[in-house]
């Protein structure tokens, strides 16, 4: 897939999701771009890297939001972490 | 006169033991005399504010820390952890609290010099709280606040030549044991592999793909210092494939008392005679030891390398000349529970640079488990869940006596029809005859 396809596919899907769900693992990513994980990985790089998608991290597991969209801190369903 | 009154905290003070209690008020006097005319980039009374908030959660019986959050250096998915507190306003000081975990050398080797400047980079733009080290390995500064991330991230690297560490659904910052810098029972140079995937998998570690987190281990020998074999995804554990070297003249003189056993670790109290048969001989796990005309003899085919014979008696004992190291995977040791030590995959594979054979085995472990692991499933999860033979197959390892710890507990390896000869059919109707559901 085309890099700025898949920034359209991830953004839209993602906002459209965003009023139930803000945090997504990256297998979601991944399923949504139909494409294996190591192909998948290059492209939700570069969408981290344009600013498109960025990290959020318990410490133990990290997921993916678009920036701006859910609380900063908060994930108030989380489990423990080491 | 400290900020906030902490009585719950001081009871943590009464006991024998040295309190984390009285290293955060030290620290806490410190900032607030400021001695070194520090210029601080974050609150001076951070640490006051640190014991508040957590006198605060005792008398609560509640944490007043939020979970995680969006923090990070550019680039980067992990080695920053966030944390943001729920009382501000009380405590301004740890309204931003954040964790980095800086990547700690191989081996754990560093000179003053480098402490000294990470602990003042520290103090300037963080808490100047330490935790040497965190479980995976890592130097862990505690506290800082977000705009500084960046600052310590550019010195770390510009400065320094240090990288962060790994966090969250990453490769972890991989550690090792000393190994042959200076431990003679090293049957690899542990720093160097370790060094070297660290450098190759730069992408897996500041990159967040995996379902969860990735730990790699290496241990120069099964004494296992590292404590790979209970707590990486995949633990790196030399090992040597022919006869221990003895020494019988410094046999003979462990016998006779000459030379202390355990390299004098027992000198604390008198245990009396060294008893060759009942300290060595009988704990041997395979009772492949004898004595034999006064002299020792092991079966090397029975040995399993367990290295007690060697620690007892390492002047006469001596690994082997052919070595290389033993993989295992899916151990973890989370702090609920499901605690796991690792399965043997590969039993021998050499330690030679570039190390293409390990990672070969390394990156068809991942592809499985990155294509095949459900969201926050450790490796050791997914083994159990497709079975130890789905291993074997994606890596392309046969199975071998080796990976079966014991016949009838692990693991069951089934032939499939396309790999006997001949196949074979089977007449369910005729079978059930004879045999009820
Ligand atoms: S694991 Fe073995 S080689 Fe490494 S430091 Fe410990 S005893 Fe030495
Ligand atoms: S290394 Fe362990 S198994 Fe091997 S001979 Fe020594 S005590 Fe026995």
């Amino acid at each position: 897939m085309e890099y700025e396809e898949a920034k359209a596919k991830i953004v839209d899907e993602l906002q459209r999701k965003s009023k139930t769900k803000t945090k997504f693992y990256f297998s979601d990513l991944a399923k949504l771009l139909e494409a294996k994980p190591r192909d998948a990985k290059k492209l939700v790089n570069q969408m981290v890297t344009d600013g498109a998608l960025v990290y959020w991290s318990s410490g133990s597991t990290t997921m993916y939001s678009l920036p701006g969209v859910g609380k900063q801190a908060a994930a108030e369903h989380e489990e423990k972490e080491e | 006169m400290a900020k906030h009154a902490t009585p719950l905290l001081d009871q943590l003070e009464s006991g024998p033991w040295p309190s984390f209690v009285s290293d955060l008020k030290q620290q806490a006097a410190k900032r607030a005399k400021n001695a070194e005319k520090i210029d601080f980039q974050i609150p001076a009374d951070v640490v006051d504010d640190l014991l508040g908030l957590l006198e605060l959660s005792f008398v609560d019986g509640v944490t007043h820390w939020k979970h995680g959050g969006i923090v990070g250096v550019f680039g980067y998915g992990g080695g920053v952890i966030g944390r943001y507190c729920d009382q501000p306003e009380k405590f301004p000081g740890v309204a931003h609290f954040h964790t980095m975990r800086v990547s700690q050398p191989a081996g754990k080797f560093y000179t003053a010099e480098y402490l000294r400047q990470l602990c003042d980079l520290w103090d300037l733009r963080g808490s100047g709280i330490t935790n040497m080290h965190g479980s995976t390995g890592d130097i862990i500064f505690l506290g800082t606040t977000t705009p500084q991330l960046e600052e310590v991230f550019f010195e770390l690297t510009h400065k320094f030549n240090q990288d962060l560490g790994g966090s969250g659904s990453n490769l972890r910052t991989p550690a090792d044991c000393i190994g042959q810098a200076r431990c003679e029972y090293a049957c690899y140079d542990t720093q160097n592999l370790c060094h070297t995937l660290t450098n190759e998998y730069q992408d897996e570690l500041h990159r967040p793909a995996f379902p969860y987190k990735f730990k790699f281990k290496f241990d120069g020998c099964p004494n296992c210092c590292v404590a790979s074999i209970a707590r990486a995804d995949m633990s790196f554990i030399g090992t040597w494939k022919d006869d221990i070297k003895i020494d019988q003249e410094a046999v003979q003189a462990y016998i006779g008392g000459e030379i202390a056993p355990n390299a004098n670790d027992h000198n604390g109290r008198d245990w009396g005679k060294f008893d060759i048969q009942k300290e060595v001989i009988k704990l041997c796990p395979t009772a492949c030891m004898w004595m034999e005309g006064g002299k020792l003899k092991i079966d090397t085919r029975e040995c399993n390398r367990c290295m007690h014979c060697i620690n007892v008696m390492p002047r006469a004992l001596r690994i082997g000349d052919d070595r290389g190291l033993s993989i295992l995977a899916g151990a973890k040791a989370p702090i609920l529970d499901g605690a796991q030590m690792g399965s043997l995959l590969v039993p021998f594979i050499p330690a030679e640079e570039p190390y293409d054979e390990i990672k070969e085995v390394i990156e068809s472990v991942w592809d499985w488990w990155m294509e095949e692991g459900k969201n926050r499933e450790r490796l050791g999860e997914l083994i159990k869940r497709q079975g130890f033979q789905k291993l074997l197959e994606v890596t392309g390892i046969e199975p071998m006596p080796q990976h079966v710890k014991e016949p009838r507990s692990n693991p069951y390896i089934f032939w499939k029809e396309e790999e006997v000869e001949g196949g074979w059919t089977r007449d369910i109707t005729e079978y059930r005859k004879h045999h009820q559901r």
